[in-house]
């Protein structure tokens, strides 16, 4: 369906420059037919938005004058007492029983390219699926903060019944999320954000806290023996990544040891292999951690090519197949895995039942890991991983 | 704008031209096509977001951050140059004016001002050398993209020992730097962006700038015919060195509002900007040559380019498909464009 209408805005786009070049010519009866028949989907989609959005606009029109607003909070508040004044302003959604009324958007700052944001995205789509609700998943193309505000700020203004988010920058974010919030959008996030989510009134945070995972990711190094350890960062500027290289920093000092931060370029394995070859040379570790399956797979080859294999350590967040190989086959010592699915799946679930029957969950934070992949269990995990919901 | 129907001057200067005429001359009427075109479309694709005022506020803001390099970039693609450092002195001079507050404790109006004079400095070298090496301006700025960029993350890092600088808002002079660069005005209950206000502003004194001034003169001489230009005694090198400080100051008053806006500097902010600016610029109706294009065309690229951007989210196309979408929206706004301006030109003889 979303593909669908992908489709169906380009073509119509397509035809309507067909019309324009057409008219400089001698204009030919065939195209413009075709123009008519490609532009008559679009319209009916655009009915089905005005329905959907007819009943929402009365407390987005209602807003502007705070006094209705109020009646309107007091009232559903006498229909049923709900502690929160943010429930109060849902009560009109809440009536809403048909899901697939129901719309959901997701911004995230993954990009397309990162293997371990497409699980996420499909863990989003299977539970819209599962849900019988609309979800759409947006991303800025670069880590780019303003962007992402920007993209948020667009999906407050479309008035979704739901709002996912991931908030890797906190004060840049701020405004934007609280501006969902105050506009009566449920906001649920994900991933990261897990200490700033309660503050900004988002309902629940699904994820998992990355300094904790972190540390356990060094303490398990330490355990191994790890005295001097490199923490490859791909994507310098996260401040998640900047807490789990910091985790496994103080388990590592903890323990009598040192560690090296290196950044490599996301979108480039080649060029990130090479660093991290150098910086075996340069630094001689005993141990490396990497901070996602794009970190994790140039460091693997990057040791191969060495001859280095299971003599350092290796050990990374997040899952990919190539890591889990690499786990199985004693190449790798351990996958951290916070099992970033459910934090698509589970966000669209809580929305959903959200809308339809107030539902909340009474922790701040869900959590989604740590858990730790070894050897023992990674072959379980990687046929999972290969379906690409693990 | 009363100044679109001006004829620039010294073209056909002794015929009498009628207004439509005139009106058809002008490089940004393609844009200004493509522009309703692409609002057409989002109009029947996403009526319900992007017809909302807080949807148009959504898009100029995003067009204004855009059209304020872009704005800067035209004039500097006119006198036949490029700039690519642009994108990395966002990130730069938003970095500067956090650092100095969080770590030094200066105001951020000051560091501001601070991070202002290093841009027009780098401005200024990168036009230096490429007055003096006589390279090209692509290469020149090509290498300071990655100088900058690499200085600003390893300086930030030195430092502060991360790469983002956050919590602006308890600092010294925030409220005043709000006022000025991140303040929303509310319009009908939703708040406007002020960027859009500079935005518009930069587009209006540059486009005096081009069509009534000398300097306007000069810019489009130092661009279509360097070489005569200097012969009649236009300062071509003065000129050029003057736009790179223009970009650079445009590329820190964008950083100045994305800092105050969000209250942290990122040093990867600004990334892949210096392309998106030469695009608007070029939808906007100026040639990559030089010596043809116009200040409105760039607010108007930026304004098709805002509104494809968020147009895509409100009509719910999923982030996958993005690029693809923002290469045909951009292919064809450049096709409009041509042709508009084709059939201007054919009516005009």
């Amino acid at each position: 369906m979303k593909n669908f209408k992908s489709l169906a805005l380009l073509l119509m786009s397509l035809a309507l420059v067909a019309f324009l070049s057409a008219c400089g010519g001698t204009p030919e009866v065939e195209k413009v037919e075709t123009v008519e028949v490609e532009e008559a989907e679009p319209v009916e989609e655009a009915a089905e938005v005005e329905v959907e959005t007819e009943a929402e606009e009365e407390p987005a029109a209602a807003a502007e004058e705070p006094a209705e607003e109020e009646a309107m909070e007091e009232e559903a508040v006498a229909e049923e007492p709900a502690e929160e004044e943010a429930m109060a302003e849902e009560a009109a959604p809440a009536a809403q029983t048909d899901r697939s009324d129901i719309r959901i958007v997701v911004v995230s700052h993954g990009q397309a390219s990162d293997p371990f944001w497409s699980v996420v995205q499909n863990g989003v789509q299977q539970a819209g699926e599962d849900m019988g609700v609309t979800v759409e998943y947006q991303a800025p193309q670069t880590f780019d903060m303003v962007a992402m505000s920007q993209l948020i700020d667009a999906a407050v203004a479309s008035n979704p019944n739901g709002l996912v988010v991931s908030i890797p920058d906190a004060s840049a974010l701020e405004d934007s999320i609280r501006a969902a919030v105050d506009a009566g959008i449920p906001v649920v996030s994900m991933n990261s954000g897990s200490d700033v989510a309660k503050d900004f009134g988002i309902l629940v945070h699904v994820g998992q806290t990355e300094y904790e995972a972190g540390l356990g990711g060094g303490q398990r190094m330490a355990e191994a023996g790890v005295t001097n350890a490199l923490c490859i960062n791909q994507e310098v500027g996260n401040v998640a990544l900047d807490l789990r290289c910091q985790g496994f920093t103080d388990a590592i000092e903890e323990a009598g040891g040192t560690v090296e931060v290196i950044a490599v370029e996301l979108a480039d394995p080649i060029d990130s292999q090479q660093r991290i070859s150098a910086a075996i040379v340069s630094n001689n570790p005993d141990g490396i951690l990497t901070l996602g399956p794009t970190g994790a797979a140039p460091a693997l080859a990057a040791l191969e090519e060495d001859g280095l294999l299971g003599e350092i350590q290796l050990g990374t967040f997040d899952l990919s197949p190539e890591v889990l190989e690499a786990v199985r086959d004693g190449n790798m010592l351990f996958a951290i895995d916070q099992q970033q699915y459910i934090q698509g799946y589970l966000p669209i679930v809580l929305l959903t039942l959200y809308n339809t029957n107030l539902n909340t969950i009474a922790n701040d934070v869900l959590m989604t890991g740590p858990g730790f992949v070894t050897q023992d269990t990674a072959a379980q995990v990687i046929d999972l991983s290969a379906a690409g919901t693990r | 704008m009363a100044t679109t129907t001006v004829t620039p001057k010294g073209d056909e200067r002794l015929v009498e031209a009628s207004l439509l005429k005139r009106l058809l001359s002008r490089p940004e009427l393609g844009a200004a096509a493509g522009a309703i075109l692409v609002w057409l479309i989002f109009a029947l694709a996403a009526p319900t977001g992007f017809l909302s005022l807080r949807g148009a506020a959504s898009y100029l803001e995003v067009s204004a951050q855009l059209g304020i390099l872009a704005v800067a970039v035209s004039l500097l693609m006119i006198a036949g140059e490029f700039d690519l450092s642009i994108g990395s002195l966002v990130g730069f001079a938003g970095a500067t004016t956090a650092i100095l507050a969080s770590e030094f404790g200066i105001p951020l109006y000051v560091g501001a001002i601070v991070a202002l004079v290093l841009s027009l400095v780098i401005g200024f070298f990168n036009g230096y050398l490429v007055i003096k090496t006589k390279l090209p301006s692509f290469i020149i700025t090509l290498g300071s993209l990655f100088i900058i960029r690499g200085l600003t993350i390893g300086l930030t890092r030195l430092i502060t020992g991360r790469t983002q600088v956050g919590g602006l808002d308890d600092f010294a002079g925030y409220a005043f730097m709000r006022s000025l660069f991140a303040i929303d005005i509310p319009i009908a209950g939703v708040g406007f962006s002020i960027s859009i206000f500079w935005w518009l502003l930069l587009g209006a004194i540059a486009t005096w700038v081009l069509l009534r001034t000398q300097i306007g003169n000069w810019i489009f001489g130092s661009g279509g015919a360097p070489q005569a230009a200097r012969q009649v005694g236009v300062p071509v090198d003065k000129v050029k060195v003057g736009l790179f400080m223009t970009t650079a100051f445009a590329a820190w008053l964008l950083a100045t509002i994305q800092v105050i806006t969000v209250k942290s500097a990122d040093t990867l902010r600004g990334e892949q900007q210096e392309f998106f600016a030469i695009i608007a610029v070029v939808i906007g109706g100026t040639l990559l040559t030089g010596g043809y294009g116009s200040a409105i065309g760039a607010v108007l690229g930026a304004l098709i380019f805002g509104m494809v951007k968020q147009g895509l989210v409100f009509a719910g196309v999923d982030a996958d498909w993005f690029f693809v979408f923002m290469g045909a929206m951009l292919v064809i706004a450049v096709l409009v464009n041509n042709y508009i301006r084709r059939r201007a030109e054919a009516a005009r003889k």
